[in-house]
């Protein structure tokens, strides 16, 4: 499918991730000079130039499991730690939040827009920080001139490709049942009115023209919908207003996040056709994962900044139970890249393995913080 | 009016593709085929008329080089003078089978070679154009091949000239409506085969031992993801949820329709009485009437009817009989078949 698909896949689960971890971090009351440090130093990571330098190149779309794994480095970019159980809600949220939007894009080029939203939003987490703010602004410069030019067509693969990759994920979110955007069978709601793409007119009408082409008979349907002509298209620049409101942060007021597991997944047959993925192709996956992560340059805690741990449930039982309960069908399996560090001969891969860290490992101790962290991990 | 009939469980859901739906009827058997892409594989089914499910088989895309298995892009059966090909198209090649999908009797796999890196590669689009199956690629180019009899010779025959932007359909003048363009035009065109692509961009071509061009229609910045003939009349379903007529000579247009809120996914024809299917991803399908008008001769349209398949992106639909009294839809995420027939 088409090879411009992952920045805008990465940009826009990463937009969602930060709109649901800053909820929880008022949510868990964490001070909110340590909240801005965790939200600071997951964009930061997320819009370091060599890692948007790898992400931008042509390529196919990562597997679930493999684009999984760079979502647990990033929410660990910070002193901030979550367990799998919360790991697996954030990414389920994510995951359902951005197929909700790329299905309600009227257009497939709003996809676009989309992603503006969401780097509008980001922005507004940074506003204190210039150097990060630059890294964003760099970031839609590179959007702008890759995408700004593609057809239609094109921006219909990107969505088709998209479409693919989220076939088959049905896991009900509280938010979009009560706002009724979606079934209690976990389908998205399609309404059949509102406002139409911009460039299409509203349906009802059959013109017919002679050879001339003169219009000759004008007659009207009934289409079955209830449309409006879009006000006006959305901006494509730096600044400016989206119209569309897909992508904005939902969670803004303090809205509920649970999801529900049962019955969630259909298709079993379809769900492990993914996890049972032939092993030769996995390596190549994963030399294009390890120059990707390879490109996160993950700071290490510094000072006597002491770790905390964000929980997405409300209560820690209520995240041991999850965990527990957990679907087979929806384990995400995160690559253990250290396992097949022997399959490896280049010297270069194998240097940036060796600073992957397993993450139900207790961290190597680089300060104070660390050992605080490491003797919390082992209560 | 048209009812719900049962519907047809898949093994696997449909993929957000365009035309995924392919049908296969044989009413001489009281069976009618069906094929559907769920991703890297497509499934094949067998239904009674009741859609009652009798077999089914899956095809995978024939590996090759990459990283990811390889996603098909279309299956679409050929309907051919002397036999029934299943043709299968993906982003590695082309797979030709018996009808059944039992044996595969040809490979082609794509050449890369003039892609450049941000190009996606694939093949999509088929028809089959009397003893000719023509397939689409993502370069532009048509591929003609020629199908013997029986037997796994075929050869690639020629490649077509006339995109520059992938190939998303292609159809042809379904066998027995073949007639000459228009009475008082020149006997000599004979416009049976249209290609359409990502531009909007229509090509009509006339058959042969040699095909030729005979009009370019040009888009207007939106894709033309389905296309179908009928007597000398193109139907094109386009990107903005438009459908439009043109005669296939001239190019001229003659009927332009406010059809769909969402990008058209799908036309088909049923072609003994002049029907005309349209389905979008607004969740609506639209059944038009086609007829030529007393005076002038010009192509008429109108709306018989629209049904809503409700929260259904859909993603392909098909007659299921030459009366066009009942068709069948696939949707995006969807693992049935919905059947629809008219009370």
């Amino acid at each position: 499918m088409s090879v411009r698909t992952l920045p805008l896949l990465f940009l826009n689960l990463g937009g969602e991730m930060l709109y649901i971890l800053d909820q929880r971090l008022r949510a868990q009351n964490i001070p909110g000079d340590k909240a801005r440090k965790v939200l600071n130093d997951i964009i930061s990571t997320m819009f370091n130039r060599k890692f948007m330098e790898e992400l931008f190149k042509p390529q196919e779309l990562y597997s679930k499991k493999a684009l999984r794994t760079v979502y647990d480095r990033l929410a660990h970019a910070s002193i901030m730690r979550l367990n799998q159980a919360s790991m697996d809600k954030l990414y389920d949220l994510m995951t359902m939040a951005f197929k909700y939007q790329v299905l309600l894009c009227p257009r497939p080029k709003d996809v676009l827009l989309v992603t503006f939203n969401h780097l509008d939003a980001i922005k507004g987490f940074i506003q204190d920080s210039p150097t990060i703010l630059h890294q964003v602004d760099e970031t839609f410069q590179q959007l702008t001139e890759i995408y700004g030019g593609l057809s239609a067509g094109e921006f219909q693969l990107i969505r088709q490709t998209l479409l693919i990759f989220f076939q088959d994920l049905h896991i009900r979110v509280s938010i979009f049942l009560k706002d009724k955007v979606q079934n209690s069978n976990g389908r998205f709601v399609l309404p059949v009115s509102g406002p139409l793409p911009w460039g299409t007119k509203v349906p009802g009408l059959v013109r017919t023209f002679n050879n001339k082409g003169e219009e000759v008979r004008k007659v009207e349907f009934k289409h079955g919908g209830s449309y409006v002509a879009a006000p006006k298209e959305g901006s494509f620049e730096l600044y400016g207003d989206r119209v569309l409101k897909l992508g904005t942060n939902m969670y803004s007021v303090n809205r509920p996040m649970e999801t529900h597991m049962s019955g969630a997944s259909e298709n079993l047959a379809a769900q492990t056709q993914e996890s049972i993925a032939p092993n030769p192709l996995a390596k190549e996956e994963l030399n294009l994962l390890a120059r990707l992560i390879g490109g996160m340059e993950i700071k290490k805690p510094s000072g006597p900044e002491p770790g905390f741990r964000l929980n997405l449930f409300t209560t820690d039982e209520e995240e041991e139970q999850a965990a527990l309960t957990r679907p087979e069908e929806l384990f995400y399996e995160v690559i253990n890249i250290q396992a097949t560090q022997d399959q490896q001969t280049n010297e270069e891969l194998a240097r940036i393995m060796g600073e992957f860290e397993i993450l139900d490992q207790p961290r190597r101790s680089a300060s104070k913080g660390d050992d605080l962290l490491a003797m919390m991990d082992e209560l | 009016m048209f009812r719900r009939e049962r519907s047809i469980p898949l093994r696997g859901s449909a993929a957000a593709l365009c035309n995924n739906l392919s049908v296969l009827q044989l009413p001489v058997r009281n069976l009618t085929h069906f094929g559907v892409v769920h991703g890297p594989s497509a499934q094949l089914l067998s239904a009674a008329p009741e859609g009652v499910p009798l077999a089914q088989r899956q095809l995978q895309a024939k590996e090759g080089a990459g990283v990811s298995p390889p996603l098909i892009t279309q299956v679409h059966w050929c309907v051919l003078p002397f036999r029934v090909l299943l043709v299968l198209t993906s982003h590695r090649g082309i797979q030709m089978y018996e009808s059944d999908g039992s044996v595969m009797v040809y490979w082609h796999a794509l050449d890369a070679g003039d892609a450049s890196l941000v190009q996606a590669v694939f093949a999509r689009g088929i028809a089959a154009s009397g003893h000719f199956i023509c397939v689409g690629m993502w370069s532009g180019r048509v591929l003609v091949f020629d199908i013997p009899a029986k037997g796994p010779n075929i050869v690639l025959s020629e490649e077509l000239a006339g995109h520059q932007t992938p190939i998303t359909d292609i159809a042809t003048e379904p066998a027995q409506g073949q007639l000459d363009c228009k009475p008082l035009e020149n006997r000599d065109c004979v416009a049976d085969m249209v290609t359409a692509d990502d531009s909007g961009l229509l090509c009509v071509w006339q058959s042969g031992p040699e095909f030729k061009l005979l009009t370019r229609i040009p888009g207007f910045g939106v894709p033309c993801p389905s296309v179908q003939l009928w007597q000398g009349t193109v139907a094109a379903g386009y990107g903005n949820g438009q459908v439009r007529l043109y005669e296939a000579s001239t190019g001229t247009l003659h009927v332009q329709i406010d059809a769909h809120a969402r990008a058209i996914c799908a036309l088909d024809l049923a072609p003994e009485v002049g029907k005309l299917l349209s389905a979008a991803e607004d969740t609506f399908v639209h059944i038009w009437q086609l007829s030529r008008s007393p005076e002038g001769g010009y192509i008429e349209v109108e709306h018989c009817h629209g049904e809503c398949v409700p929260d259904t992106q859909v993603c392909g639909a098909r007659f299921c009989d030459p009366s066009g009294s009942s068709f069948a839809v696939t949707g995006y995420d969807l693992a049935e078949i919905l059947r629809f027939s008219s009370m």
